[in-house]
């Protein structure tokens, strides 16, 4: 076994890493305020080719593997959530199923739009009445002549609004329950497909999230990604991948927590010596960095693994499991040490400790990774 | 235009700077970058390529680690790299600057371009050698550059103010803040660095040997500045703060 990134995924880090402490860093406390990104920062990102870094040149990707895409959204995520939720939901939940069920045309048409940053993109699974339970969607898709008309809502869905191009899941056929599910690609602006509400939340608030409502949104049948009743399939291995991208999340958080709490640490003076020269801050301390070493080691093994096309399913919920509830943890600590200054805004701990907690919800919650762990340990 | 770049691998700017038990500056442990006014140099040296058309090669006198920086001047769109690793254990900014302008000779040039000063040892010096050695004019401090009929207009920095000089190609140009605002490799650049040439060379595949490149200057020890003492606060009313303030500037600073 050998641990060490390669030349390339360590310039990348170091360039993601001065890319995100100079132009991202000092915007994201006031994106959290304000609740909105900043879509000039999106720019800069597709310049520099964040947008699709795991997708083929000739589909203007950068073509590079999916330890470089983890390191990427652990590297934004370490300054500000928000923006790695923005290129990971973009790459893992919207680009990623057109690359691996899409067609010819339609790689030409959205992935190469999406990987070269033009275009934002989202993915709509998530119902009122249909979250972990993927197979209860209500949303329909009949069939009607060269179109498709769709009809029901979609909630929670990250990046909406500022995303031009969406993968939808709907059911094409009631009976059939899960095998009835079909994937779609949906353009914003499509007559019928509107945006509901705009969701207040607790962190990752400079991230859009959404309600999508369709009625009566007719899109051409050529917009079926995949086939008929594939979409269970293709739900369930976009988030495998997902996953990858949100442990990666958990642990940028986590990792810029630990670091602020570190050097606060050895500042902040009580009773006449820094804290960090007491036990009990020290433990702390080591604690924090263990996990976060831990989880790191757990996230690059599941993209190693889905760069060596070998499965990655139980690897990936593991690493987002154990990543997440890490950034909770490590975050939690994080403002523990900082005491009183650490629960103001004055200081980041506050926001990250905010955004770490939906990294233990979102593209499954902690309760759904466990079971995926143990039908993959049990079968 | 074919450019050449000298450029620096120097410590982070954040790096915390030690004297490890043999009196020397520790390197280990610290990250090193790219001389952030070198990156200036690269960036003008890509900005050029982009207008004008040409070759940009960097070239750096440094160990293997030095590669980092080589590699990411490529990512950043430099064609080429040359690396000369000299292999000595003391050097100054002659070695560096007769290495760096033998290794330069044996290239195609019509404008070579460096940082100003390097922010570790901040000597300013080895640009400005280089051209010395190459019979070359320089331009200090340049804050714009541009190109016309084989000349280059620059604006230079100078002390209070600035100057416009015109010389004829080829000329040195030492970048100083200011002059640009350095890109960040791109992904696509970061792969595509890979596949171009960086060639090693050591002292003896220029033709030198290290009698000729010794250095003139000879480090005796070094030492880290003492600590700042702590600033004094002067309590009072204002009236009476000001002439505590005045007293102490006379009778104890003893500079008013």
């Amino acid at each position: 076994m050998i641990f060490k990134l390669s030349e390339e995924q360590e310039l990348l880090r170091k360039t993601v890493r001065d890319f995100a402490e100079s132009e991202i860093a000092p915007r994201a406390a006031e994106m959290d305020e304000k609740e909105e990104y900043d879509l000039s920062l999106w720019n800069k990102m597709a310049e520099m080719g964040l947008t699709g870094i795991p997708y083929p040149e000739e589909y203007d990707g950068a073509e590079m593997d999916n330890i470089s895409y983890a390191i990427a959204v652990e590297e934004l995520s370490r300054v500000c959530g928000s923006s790695g939720v923005l290129v990971s939901a973009h790459t893992s939940l919207c680009a990623w199923p057109i690359y691996a069920f899409g067609t010819e045309e339609q790689k030409k048409k959205y992935l190469a739009p999406l990987s070269s940053g033009e275009k934002i993109g989202a993915m709509g699974l998530t119902e009122p009445s249909a979250g972990s339970d993927a197979g209860a969607l209500k949303m329909t898709a009949v069939r009607d002549g060269d179109e498709y008309v769709l009809n029901g809502a979609k909630i929670f869905i990250t990046n909406a609004y500022f995303a031009e191009i969406y993968v939808v899941f709907a059911s094409t056929d009631r009976g059939k329950g899960h095998r009835g599910i079909s994937a779609f690609i949906v353009e914003k602006g499509t007559p019928g497909f509107t945006f509901g509400k705009k969701e207040h939340k607790l962190g990752i608030r400079a991230s859009a999230t959404y309600e999508l409502v369709y009625e009566n949104c007719r899109i051409p049948a050529e917009n079926l990604l995949g086939e008929e009743g594939q979409g269970f399939k293709i739900v369930m291995m976009t988030l495998d991948g997902g996953r990858i991208g949100i442990a990666a999340q958990a642990l940028g958080i986590a990792q810029g927590a630990y670091e602020q709490a570190l050097n606060y640490s050895k500042v902040r003076e009580q009773f006449g010596k820094p804290i960090s020269a007491n036990q009990g801050m020290q433990w702390m301390l080591a604690d924090m960095a263990t996990q976060i070493e831990a989880a790191r080691l757990l996230v690059y093994q599941a993209a190693y693994l889905k760069d060596a096309k070998q499965p990655y399913s139980k690897q990936s919920a593991m690493a987002k499991l154990f990543a997440s509830e890490t950034a909770m943890s490590v975050t939690t600590k994080a403002v523990q040490i900082f005491g009183g200054y650490g629960y103001t805004r004055e200081y980041p701990v506050e926001r990250m400790m905010r955004d770490a907690k939906i990294t233990e919800i979102y593209e499954g919650t902690s309760e759904i990774q466990r079971m995926v762990i143990a039908a993959n340990i049990l079968k | 235009m074919n450019i050449v770049v000298c450029m620096k691998q120097t410590f982070d700017t954040e790096a915390k700077i030690a004297i490890d038990s043999n009196g020397r500056i520790n390197r280990q442990g610290v990250s090193l970058i790219m001389n952030p006014y070198d990156e200036f140099a690269v960036e003008e040296a890509l900005r050029i390529k982009e207008k004008l058309g040409g070759e940009v090669t960097v070239v750096t006198v440094g160990g293997q680690e030095t590669q980092d920086a080589l590699r990411q001047a490529l990512a950043m769109g430099a064609d080429r790299a040359v690396l000369v690793d000299p292999g000595l254990e003391e050097t100054d900014e002659f070695t560096t600057a007769t290495i760096l302008a033998k290794a330069i000779s044996g290239l195609k040039y019509d404008i070579i371009l460096g940082g100003f000063r390097a922010i570790d040892d901040g000597s300013s010096q080895v640009t400005g050698r280089v051209a010395e050695i190459l019979g070359l004019p320089v331009v200090n401090m340049v804050v714009k550059l541009e190109f016309a009929d084989g000349k280059a207009v620059a604006t230079s920095e100078i002390e209070g103010g600035s100057q416009v000089i015109e010389v004829a190609l080829p000329a040195v140009f030492t970048a100083q803040k200011g002059l640009n605002e350095p890109r960040y490799p791109s992904m696509k650049g970061i792969m595509q660095a890979k596949k171009k040439p960086m060639e090693k060379k050591g002292l003896g595949d220029l033709g030198l040997d290290a009698a000729q490149v010794a250095p003139k200057v000879k480090v005796i020890s070094y030492f880290l500045p003492s600590a700042r003492a702590a600033g004094r606060i002067v309590p009072g009313e204002p009236a009476d703060a000001a002439r505590d303030l005045a007293n102490a500037l006379r009778e104890e600073a003893k500079v008013i």
